[in-house]
């Protein structure tokens, strides 16, 4: 824990004049120049609004196309991808650790048992493995062995309202993100304990991380501290920043 | 006024298809540049665009114009395609040429002897319009391969899976930008077409001069 560490919110003004900054420079750049001769180019932020309500409507058309009995391809062992790629908003020795043995996983909103999970408690629910493509927004992806917890296990463990809209992850290095209901129960949707059959270490996200194979790769946060069912919109670090929330492949 | 038409003169580019084709260049250069600005993020060529050619600023800003002008890309596209074999515009203007005609157009082309008719196509013509809508066509299928690579991975198999269906796409965008090079040269040695396409000009008529 004594590593240098950087808060979402310590960076939140950086964030947000650069996102602001791009989305001006967007507006500026040769592409919108030449194409939006004849808009009224004072209005970057209404440009941006159509933009915004763009990737609302995509969310969901792609919630439309999602089927919950729809399983992501599953790989042999030797397709695995190695060595695996590090990715995190920082670089990797940015990396925050905590003791597992001192770690403990907080659950709160419409559930019925809101107790702490140590990695014990969790490791003695039922274990599912997975050998799937973690694909990332940025194009590349790479296929990796995770192990743990389903997620759909874990909340009906808890008493989930699993009728609430959105599950929501926070992460102890400063990330977080959300899922929809129906995502969050997807049988490959899990709460992984184990990368490549060996214990999550601090890059890959011990002690706890989320794996959900049916997103794209900025959703399976890694460092979990808490998990919250809720039906208020919780957004996401990248999400509150342009990615589209919902995000599925 | 939407032509200049003569008693008896057709239209070299009927009016839907003079708004379609200026709706679709403008659909297609927010993909072509916004997948630039995508493509940047990992680039799997040895090289990235320069980011004043790119759209979107950054990446998410990159993947919100990609995903807004693939609906008007995907609207055009098929209102073009319906007008098209309803019209009779396929059918009249665009049949697939015969390899033997591509041949003899092609060498008609290159000892400058290749006549170019407003509103008739010859064979190398019919050849790149025909081939650019096959491209565009699988730019789209590659593109919903790994926007959908689980709920339409049956697709994105037949491509041979995400990795590869990616690079199909982003080879598919180099023939889209190839072919536009190819019509910008030609357009600009024939500046009437250019004309005709905004306008609306009187074809020529049928017989060679």
């Amino acid at each position: 824990m004594n590593r240098a560490s950087v808060r979402a919110s310590d960076i939140k003004p950086e964030l947000d004049r650069l996102r602001r900054r791009g989305l001006l420079r967007g507006s500026l750049s040769l592409g919108s120049l030449a194409l939006l001769t004849g808009c009224d180019l004072s209005t970057h932020s209404g440009v941006d609004a159509a933009l915004w309500a763009m990737l609302r409507f995509n969310d969901r058309v792609q919630a439309a196309l999602f089927s919950p009995t729809r399983m992501a391809e599953t790989y042999p062992a030797s397709a695995i991808t190695n060595p695996f790629r590090f990715n995190a908003y920082y670089p990797e020795w940015q990396v925050r650790e905590v003791d597992p043995a001192d770690w403990q996983l907080e659950v709160s909103g419409l559930v019925a048992d809101k107790t702490p999970w140590s990695v014990d408690k969790l490791r003695a629910l039922p274990q599912e493995a997975q050998i799937t493509r973690h694909i990332c927004i940025e194009g590349w992806s790479q296929v990796g062995q995770w192990s743990g917890v389903p997620l759909h296990v874990f909340l009906r463990r808890v008493g989930a309202d699993t009728r609430a809209r959105y599950v929501a992850f926070s992460c102890f290095d400063g990330y977080s993100t959300s899922l929809d209901m129906a995502s969050a129960l997807h049988p490959q949707t899990i709460l992984a304990l184990d990368f490549e059959q060996r214990p999550l270490s601090p890059q890959w996200g011990s002690p706890l991380r989320l794996r959900i194979p049916i997103k794209l790769g900025f959703k399976s946060a890694k460092n979990l501290q808490s998990i919250e069912v809720t039906n208020t919109f919780p957004g996401g670090f990248w999400e509150n920043q342009g990615y589209n929330w919902y995000s599925g492949v | 006024m939407l032509s200049k038409r003569h008693a008896n003169g057709r239209v070299a580019h009927a009016w839907p298809i003079r708004i379609m084709h200026w709706v679709g260049v403008y659909a297609m250069s927010c993909m072509i540049l916004s997948g630039w600005q995508i493509y940047n993020a990992s680039p799997s060529l040895p090289f990235d665009f320069p980011p004043w050619m790119t759209l979107g600023g950054w990446l998410a800003g990159g993947i919100a114009w990609h995903i807004s002008a693939m609906w008007l890309l995907f609207a055009d596209g098929l209102a073009y395609l319906c007008y098209g074999f309803a019209s009779g515009h396929f059918r009249r203007h665009l049949p697939p040429p015969t390899p033997a005609e591509v041949i003899a157009d092609f060498g008609r082309a290159l000892r400058f002897r290749l006549p170019h008719r407003l509103g008739r196509y010859n064979a190398v013509q019919r050849l790149l319009y025909d081939g650019v809508m096959v491209v565009i066509l699988l730019a789209i299928a590659t593109g919903l391969s790994i926007w959908k690579p689980v709920q339409l991975g049956w697709l994105t198999g037949l491509f041979g899976g995400y990795p590869v269906a990616r690079g199909i796409h982003l080879a598919m965008m180099g023939l889209i930008v190839s072919f536009v090079i190819v019509h910008v040269v030609l357009v600009a040695i024939y500046p009437r077409t250019l004309m005709s396409m905004v306008a609306g000009l009187e074809a020529d008529p049928e017989t060679t001069p």
